[in-house]
């Protein structure tokens, strides 16, 4: 038995119940709108951003009508579980521990995780030069696990958004932040607010923490999805459209090893 | 919901006192900072009275959240200028932030409680106070305080309650309070509704605590109206 | 003046919504608090008791807290409550109905408290007169106790309509692109974060201001007919 009941003050859709191997339609993407240039807000409001376009290259793919959905970074997991959605494209790394809770398509790119400083600072990138230093990420990501498990003794803040964690760091109040290569240098360090920071001390990339790549994440019980997109994943890779938008976006092939 | 429990009541724990610091700290320099303002705004000075109006008004008149946010955020745009002033080394830290906002706004709210408790002090036991001529210091501490203390308790306490959940905002900005360990728990766990009605509980626990307290307070503040008034009307403003 | 960076639409459609969501908020929670006051005054232990419980835990736990609460804690709980008995059952609820949802059953508690203040100090003779007169108890309620409720309750209605105003910025956590979140993308957008907290702090003041002077207008308008006019 499948029920579907929609709290309904206003816009709420009723999601009609799909036979198991169908598509939903709409096909309900949570993004989060503050992880620039993978995928952010414009001054309208609107999505952008690599991971919009590519998005749309593969709903095409797959025939699916997709819509997106902007949701904070810490409840994006528990939204899909509560079927907020049906699928979360918003640089969600694989990792072992997810996996636990949901299921992933294939990869769509792969990049390292670093600390950023201020040029100016002395600050040595090990676990015992950083005793007691202010460092900065995001809330529930790859990048706090990996601090709390490996970085013991340093002084970790969390914040709701990665864009949060760069304001702290321009201001001085951290003195370092971790966040993916490529996204610290294309929304920040080429800006002209990042002008005075750069990356220090090793590439990160110990699945443990930071997975196997980012992936769509879906409902266990929706593996259909993670499989359609997996599917389109191959075919825009194939026929060369990733590499444009990965192109348009950062002048180089984003995909990874 | 047990096992939940007794893997993070270590760390939910630890945000409970974080809580209970904040709360303590601004409500301290809250009220502190409340009674000047309050006696500003019973000036008949525009001079005096206008600032503290603008003050009450701004800080009344928008979301705590916001404040939160302009001066945690918006102090990192001001760093050169604070930095020459040498203010900068507390705006850097978090908890200043967080205590500066939350006393600015709950003296804003206080302020108009002393205020109105101030007013209420029945002007013929003031006048009586000046016929056995006190000065305006010792009519203020002797009579004015006193008599405005025990009107303002009721409405005191509740503005107290209101602060110890108003603290919630500051797991905004960093800050490990309850709220703050509710969520790095929830979403590390996927735990949404354990950590929250965890951090729901420890909230109702520690409120129904205060209001208890307080009620100890109030009773002992109205002692001398209780052996007055005999005659069985004994009312307590709430 | 403020440069708002080609910002100045999104804070214009964040308004909007801050507005839409006050107002939706505040008539449900004047439902939910008249409901509640009723069955606190009212015979059934029952329902005071309900009520109580209700009143109880909104005072006591914070607004943010129970907003998390309904917004991602309780779809879950409804789904596994719902699969442990077999069921495979969704409650969807998207932002703005959570956000709503949740001011209201927040300042519902509060209007409860203003109504029943405002219903204690009916005058009993009011009731005595409205029997006399041989109305029911529902024809008293309805055209001699309510009206007089609704004039007493009013300036308790205008504290609870400016405190849920500002509390509508809260939903910016959840996502509603509201007033607070527009700022907020703005601002880490534009990495100036004090000229976007602070025009939406202004926007907040100017409604403050005309909620009071609207306040001043309806009270003197509800005590029109009032011997010596004023409350």
């Amino acid at each position: 038995m499948r029920t579907t009941v929609s709290l309904i003050l206003g816009t709420l859709l009723l999601a009609i119940p799909a036979s198991a191997q169908e598509l939903p339609n709409p096909l309900r993407i949570a993004t989060e709108g503050a992880y620039a240039p993978f995928n952010y807000l414009d001054d309208e409001g609107k999505v952008q951003g690599f991971e919009i376009d590519l998005a749309r290259a593969m709903c095409d793919e797959i025939g699916a009508n997709c819509e997106f959905a902007v949701q904070d970074w810490d409840g994006i997991i528990p939204g899909l579980l509560a079927q907020k959605y049906d699928a979360i494209i918003a640089s969600l790394y694989i990792t072992d521990e997810r996996r636990e809770r949901i299921t992933f398509s294939d990869k769509y790119y792969q990049v390292p995780a670093r600390f950023v400083v201020p040029k100016a600072s002395t600050l040595e990138i090990s676990r015992e030069a950083m005793q007691g230093k202010v460092v900065g990420t995001q809330r529930a990501t790859s990048f706090e696990r990996f601090m709390r498990d490996e970085m013991a003794g340093i002084d970790l803040r969390v914040y709701a958004t990665m864009e949060e964690a760069y304001l702290d760091l321009q201001s001085g109040r951290v003195d370092a932040i971790m966040a993916d290569v490529v996204a610290a240098s294309e929304g920040f360090l080429k800006t002209p607010e990042g002008e005075g920071f750069e990356f220090r001390g090793p590439e990160y990339t110990g699945a443990k923490w930071f997975g196997y790549g980012a992936g769509v994440g879906v409902r266990k019980e929706d593996a259909h999805i993670a499989d359609a997109f997996s599917d389109a994943i191959a075919k825009v890779r194939a026929d060369g459209t990733y590499q444009k938008i990965s192109e348009k976006w950062f002048g180089f092939d984003v995909y990874g090893e | 919901m047990l096992t939940f429990l007794s893997d993070h009541l270590d760390a939910f724990a630890s945000g409970a006192v974080i809580t209970l610091q904040y709360t303590a700290l601004s409500c301290l320099f809250g009220a502190v900072l409340a009674l000047p303002i309050a006696l500003m705004r019973l000036s008949p000075k525009a001079a005096v009275f206008w600032p503290a109006t603008i003050y009450v008004l701004f800080f009344r008149g928008t979301p705590l959240l916001a404040q939160i946010f302009l001066i945690y955020y918006g102090s990192g745009q001001f760093r050169p200028t604070l930095e020459a002033v040498g203010l900068w080394q507390f705006f850097r830290e978090p908890w200043f932030c967080a205590v500066l906002t939350l006393s600015l706004n709950t003296a804003a709210y206080s302020s108009e409680i002393f205020r109105g408790a101030l007013q209420a002090v029945p002007r013929g036991e003031v006048e009586a106070a000046m016929a056995l001529g006190m000065s305006a210091l010792q009519r203020l501490r002797f009579i004015l305080f006193p008599r405005a203390l025990a009107a303002a308790w009721p409405a005191y306490t509740n503005e107290v309650v209101y602060q110890l959940q108003a603290t919630s905002l500051v797991s905004i900005i960093t800050v490990m309070d309850i709220t703050g360990v509710a969520r790095v728990i929830a979403s590390r766990n996927f735990a949404f509704y354990e950590a929250f009605v965890t951090a729901a509980a420890f909230y109702l626990a520690i409120v129904y605590l205060v209001i208890l307290l307080a009620r100890r307070v109030e009773r002992r503040l109205h002692a001398h109206l209780a052996a007055a008034d005999a005659n069985g009307s004994r009312k307590i403003r709430a | 003046m403020l440069d708002l960076k080609g910002y100045g639409w999104l804070l214009w459609e964040g308004v909007q919504l801050t507005v839409m969501v006050s107002v939706v908020s505040m008539a449900g929670a004047v439902i939910v608090g008249l409901l509640a006051a009723l069955a606190k005054l009212g015979r059934s232990r029952l329902r005071s008791a309900i009520v109580e419980a209700y009143t109880t835990v909104v005072r006591g736990v914070p607004e943010l807290v129970l907003l998390l609460l309904v917004y991602y804690g309780v779809p879950t709980l409804v789904q596994d409550v719902a699969a442990s008995l077999g069921y495979d059952f969704v409650v969807a609820i998207n932002p703005f109905a959570a956000g709503i949802a949740t001011i209201t059953f927040i300042y519902g508690a509060f209007a409860c408290e203003v109504f029943r203040g405002a219903y204690l100090n009916v005058p009993a003779g009011q009731h005595e007169a409205a029997a006399v007169l041989g109305l029911n108890r529902m024809a008293a309620l309805r055209l001699v106790i309510l009206p007089q409720v609704f004039r007493y309750a009013l300036p308790g209605l205008g504290n609870v309509w400016m405190v849920l105003v500002k509390a509508t910025a809260l939903i910016s956590i959840i996502q509603l692109p509201e007033l607070m979140r527009n700022a907020d993308v703005a601002a880490r957008a534009t990495r100036m974060p004090f000229t976007f907290f602070f025009a939406a702090c202004l926007v907040y003041l100017t409604i403050t201001l005309a909620s009071m002077w609207a306040q001043a207008r309806a009270e003197g308008w509800a005590g029109r007919g009032v011997v010596g006019g004023r409350l």
